[in-house]
């Protein structure tokens, strides 16, 4: 028993040892030389020898090593991580990373790898980065290889995919893999196979390794030169202006400089004498013509450089060969990112036009959301309400308010929108009883009156809340974006935003046709006098019809407030494009103000995608081509039939 | 025996008396005439008033006498002003360029000089081409035709578009402020060729007339200002009276009623419109100049409905309703946003008119459509009417 004890324990000392014997230290001792006056045939033993050592220690040694930090003792040879403290030294142990300080560092010198020995440690280091046991540190080094990726990364890559545990690091890592084989791998076959692996990937990072193998660059020979991977030859004044073609010329060394204009003028001045330039008298030189032949004159004394005319430009351009060529030599992989880039490029078109869908229909959810409130007031009871937009602007501020009281986003914006309905009906249901109803019959001065309303509610707002905007912050939840890859993504809001476009589809559908009220709404609307008669009080509905349009207007305004800025002229904004919507769409019909705001969402997303930089051109266009469809269609895509038409 | 068309409008003749008296009183209170009571920028103010006037009598026809609610007649002085404001920039600026051209040492080539004007008026917006809106921008004569031929031939094309698909009413004020707001992006964007947002400044420095004092360059705009609204006010008494004017107030009261009566109502409404937006188009080309700015938020949809509020204020139907509204209406908002106007102290609270001027006249819109529905011109009529009842 006793025995079997001692053995134990004899075994444990024994492996103490050994493990003693391959601390860090050791190795380096073992290869001092190596170490201490590195080379590019030494460097690699080096390495391969650190193996042995514990990884954690070894990647902060082999970073010392390469940014000049390891320094070793002339005394006994120790190596340290060391740091300069004024005049003395910080020593860090390579192997328990205990701190001394030293005053004096006379006793020890510093390591000086050269610059290709410090590109051999560093690869070797990302491998140690790339195994680290953090997952962290691994991110952060797939993360520089990523921005900045170099040929001698592959294969510390490789080496560590097989031991990677996580399963998210191992696809980034086989992705970057992918990547770097395309464009550093020496073997052609694999780094085709690679490439055509790309076709896949829409990524950003894919799309530029297609593009940075694909990458060209223009040159002018007389004949393509041998070996060349020529993209495409090119005509001058076709492909590339004359201009340019002369300009690859003459940085090419195969023709003069031209003189240019300001060198021609230059030139002459240089030459005046006695009111004139080679005989021709100054105030005859104001047209280029007459410059250019007392430039040819001077040339032809051989004062100045001569004159290269454009015929002469012209001239030289036919006698070369102009093309672009890729910078990659192999026409094969050439090709294949062609081919790769090509399919890509499909899928590519396909995902735009679906993220650009997804915007459309959130941009037509947004008009939709501003104009259904309309779509009632307007809509169902013929009155113009140029105040509308200030409804929104309510509800917008409303939110903001809430948002000063309640500092939870989330609670704040539940009390916001029923606050918001309640400030705006009220408001609604106000203006009705005292402006609106005494013009009923009277309707382009509802415009007016509603219209002197809408100024002094702005003028309010910038009175009480400045002239700034004001933040309306979205909860938490509701912050970022769904990402499906890298083109296609929505924000959450204006997913919300559709949402909530649905939900009041269904509810103002749900109003009119399904309740009471909705009954008494289409009495009055279609014969106020007969509705009477039946028993309904048509003041009352009409009340209420314009509390409800202005409500909606109001929690409208919340859900714009909360992507849009707040300010007092917010309103105004969809005012326009409000009356379009249910213009466009019908007037009177829920379903026509759904038709309009998606026609006019969607054509002005349409327009956008023929010239994305220019929303105020697409906006301009989208009106125009409202105009030219109301000639068309003038009582809007759903059209009222019947008596209520009106006609 | 018709009797002569003055005779029968006596109104006319009081409005242009009235006009002319206004006119020799303000010259001979004015600085350039040496009295100096009235300063030379409360005259450009004076000389602008009457521009709206003359802007507002061209809506009053087309809406009052019309019943046409156009939501864009300010769009279309706005394009006078452009039309007119791309001729003085051009001259302009080739006055400055010029002398520093040929101050060279090789006189300038026609190109240089088209490079160098181009650098002046389109560096704001990064761009240094002359664009092809500009093309005739260099002749005076080409520009003044613009500032009538192109407020005309887009009210005739959108005309056409409108009235013959019949939009009438409500809908029409829509799609007119919708071509209004086409208008006013159109003109904000940097690549149109309009300088965006910046619009055309120094309008006010009149080429070739650099050695005469604002002043009198006032005063002459003034007198041409009076001149084009007396010349504006002639022409559209004489448009509203007789047969025609009886048709496009019956077109205004009842359109279907006119057009069973085989008229073409289109063909009147198209005159109408037409002819407003060219009269609109003059009155914005003499307004800018006095202003010295024009940018594209004065083309935006809000100055027309103003327009139409100082219409409604003065009272529809009359041609001198909308000249008291006009000049009500802008004299008070100068007067009032301008900082003259005294503060009220309510103690915990102070009235700054700057800040709420703007809610009192959306007050005042709302009360006048309440209580005075024919304006102010409707009060004024009905004392006349007190003496001569029947």
């Amino acid at each position: 028993m006793l025995r079997a004890l001692l053995l134990c324990l004899a075994v444990l000392v024994a492996a103490s040892a050994a493990t003693a014997q391959t601390t860090l230290q050791s190795i380096l001792q073992s290869q001092s030389e190596a170490v201490s006056s590195p080379s590019r045939s030494t460097v690699d033993g080096v390495i391969a020898a650190l193996a042995e050592a514990p990884p954690e220690r070894v990647a902060p040694m082999l970073e010392a090593w390469r940014d000049k930090f390891l320094w070793v003792r002339d005394a006994d040879g120790v190596f340290f991580i060391a740091r300069p403290e004024g005049t003395g030294l910080t020593l860090t142990d390579i192997d328990t990373g205990a701190r001394t300080d030293v005053d004096d560092r006379s006793g020890y010198s510093e390591i000086r790898p050269n610059a290709g020995v410090r590109r051999v440690i560093d690869s070797a280091l990302a491998q140690f980065q790339l195994s680290d046991p953090d997952i962290a540190r691994r991110l952060a080094a797939l993360q520089s290889i990523g921005r900045d990726p170099s040929p001698d990364q592959l294969d510390p890559l490789r080496a560590s995919i097989p031991d990677e545990p996580d399963p998210g690091v191992l696809a980034r890592k086989q992705q970057l893999e992918r990547q770097l084989t395309a464009r550093y791998d020496p073997d052609p076959a694999a780094r085709i196979a690679a490439i055509e692996s790309l076709a896949g990937d829409l990524s950003v990072e894919a799309r530029a390794v297609l593009n940075t193998i694909l990458a060209t660059s223009r040159s002018v020979a007389a004949e393509v030169p041998e070996g060349t991977n020529v993209a495409r030859i090119l005509t001058p004044g076709e492909d590339l202006s004359v201009d340019d073609a002369y300009a690859l010329l003459v940085d090419a060394g195969l023709a003069p400089s031209p003189v240019s204009a300001e060198a021609l003028k230059s030139a002459l001045i240089e030459n005046i004498a006695d009111g004139s330039v080679a005989g021709a008298p100054i105030h005859t030189l104001d047209t280029d013509a007459a410059r250019i032949a007392a430039y040819s004159t001077l040339a032809a004394d051989g004062t100045v450089p001569p004159f290269v005319s454009m015929d002469d430009r012209i001239a030289a351009t036919r006698a070369h060969v102009f093309y672009t060529s890729y910078t990659e030599p192999d026409p094969q992989i050439t090709a294949a990112a062609q081919a790769a880039l090509a399919g890509l490029q499909t899928r590519l078109g396909l995902s735009q036009f679906a993220d650009l869908s997804l915007d459309a229909l959130s941009l037509a959810s947004i008009y939709f959301l501003a104009a259904i409130g309309l779509a009632i007031t307007f809509g169902v009871m013929g009155v113009i309400n140029m105040a509308h937009g200030e409804f929104i602007m309510i509800g917008a501020y409303t939110g903001y308010v809430v948002q000063l009281f309640v500092p939870d986003y989330t609670v704040s914006l539940l009390i916001a929108l029923p606050l918001a309905f309640a400030v705006t009906f009220g408001a609604g249901v106000a203006m009705e009883r005292l402006v609106i109803r005494w013009l009923r019959h009277r309707p382009l001065e509802t415009l007016l009156a509603t219209f002197g309303i809408s100024i002094a509610l702005q003028q309010l707002a910038k009175n009480i809340f400045g002239t700034q905007a004001r933040p309306l912050t979205s909860p938490d939840w509701l912050a970022g974006a769904w990402v499906y890859n890298d083109v296609i993504g929505i924000s959450y809001i204006r997913i919300a935003i559709f949402i909530l476009a649905l939900i009041f589809l269904g509810l103002i559908l749900y109003v009119l046709k399904r309740t009471r009220l909705g009954l008494e709404v289409r009495a009055v609307t279609q014969n106020p006098g007969m509705a009477a008669s039946m028993g309904i009080n048509p003041d009352r509905i009409n009340m209420l019809t314009f509390g409800l349009g202005s409500g909606i207007a109001g929690i409208a305004g919340v859900a714009i407030g909360l992507y849009a800025q707040v300010t007092s002229e917010m309103g105004s904004a969809y005012i326009v494009q409000s009356f379009m919507t249910v213009v466009v769409g019908g007037v009177g019909n829920v379903w026509g103000t759904l038709a309009g705001a998606s026609l006019i969402g969607i054509g002005q997303k349409g327009i956008e995608w023929f010239n994305p930089s220019n929303t105020l051109a697409a906006q301009t266009y989208m009106i125009l081509f409202v105009i030219l469809f109301i000639q068309f269609r003038p009582k809007g895509i759903v059209p009222l039939k019947g008596r209520a038409a009106g006609d | 025996m018709e009797r002569p068309f003055l005779a029968r409008n006596p109104s006319v003749l009081w409005f242009l008396l009235g006009l002319a008296m206004f006119t020799i009183g303000v010259t001979v209170l004015s600085e350039a005439a040496g009295l100096g009571l009235v300063s030379t920028s409360f005259l450009k103010t004076l000389g602008k008033t009457l521009c709206l006037c003359l802007v507002a009598i061209a809506m009053d026809v087309v809406w009052g006498y019309c019943g046409i609610l156009s939501l864009g007649h300010f769009a279309f002085f706005g394009i006078g002003g452009y039309a007119i404001g791309m001729w003085l920039m051009h001259a302009r600026t080739e006055g400055i360029v010029l002398p520093t051209l040929q101050a060279a040492p090789l006189p300038p080539t026609p190109q240089e000089i088209t490079d160098a004007i181009g650098n002046q008026i389109f560096g704001v917006v990064g761009s240094s081409e002359f664009p092809a809106l500009w093309a005739f921008s260099h002749s005076l004569t080409l520009q003044l035709l613009a500032v009538v031929l192109v407020p005309g031939l887009l009210a005739l094309v959108f005309g056409w578009l409108a009235f013959r698909s019949r939009v009438t009413g409500v809908y029409l004020s829509i799609l007119t402020q919708a071509m209004t707001l086409a208008l006013s992006l159109y003109f904000f964007q940097n690549d149109t060729g309009l300088r965006g947002n910046n619009g055309l400044s120094g309008l006010q420095n009149i080429p070739g007339l650099e050695h005469r004092s604002q002043a009198e360059v006032s005063l002459w705009f003034f007198w041409a200002s009076a001149l084009a609204l007396a010349l504006g006010y002639v022409l559209f008494a004489a448009v509203v009276s007789g047969r025609f004017g009886s048709v496009i107030r019956a077109i205004r009261d009842n359109e279907a009623r006119v057009r069973f009566l085989g008229y073409h109502v289109e063909h009147y409404k198209l005159f109408v419109f037409t002819l407003t937006a060219m009269v609109a188009g003059i009155a914005g080309a003499l307004y800018y100049p006095q202003a010295g700015i024009i940018n594209p938020g004065e083309i935006a949809p809000i100055a027309s409905i103003y327009l139409a509020v100082w219409v409604a204020i003065g009272g529809r139907g009359r041609l001198y309703g909308a000249v008291i509204g006009a000049t009500l209406v802008s004299l008070l908002s100068s007067w009032f946003t301008g900082g003259s106007a005294p503060d009220i102290n309510l103690g915990l609270y102070v009235i700054r008119w700057t800040d709420w001027w703007l809610v009192l006249l959306g007050l005042s819109f709302v009360l006048v459509t309440l209580f005075l529905p024919k304006g102010i011109g409707g009060l004024f009529d009905r004392l006349v009417r007190k003496g001569d009842a029947p």
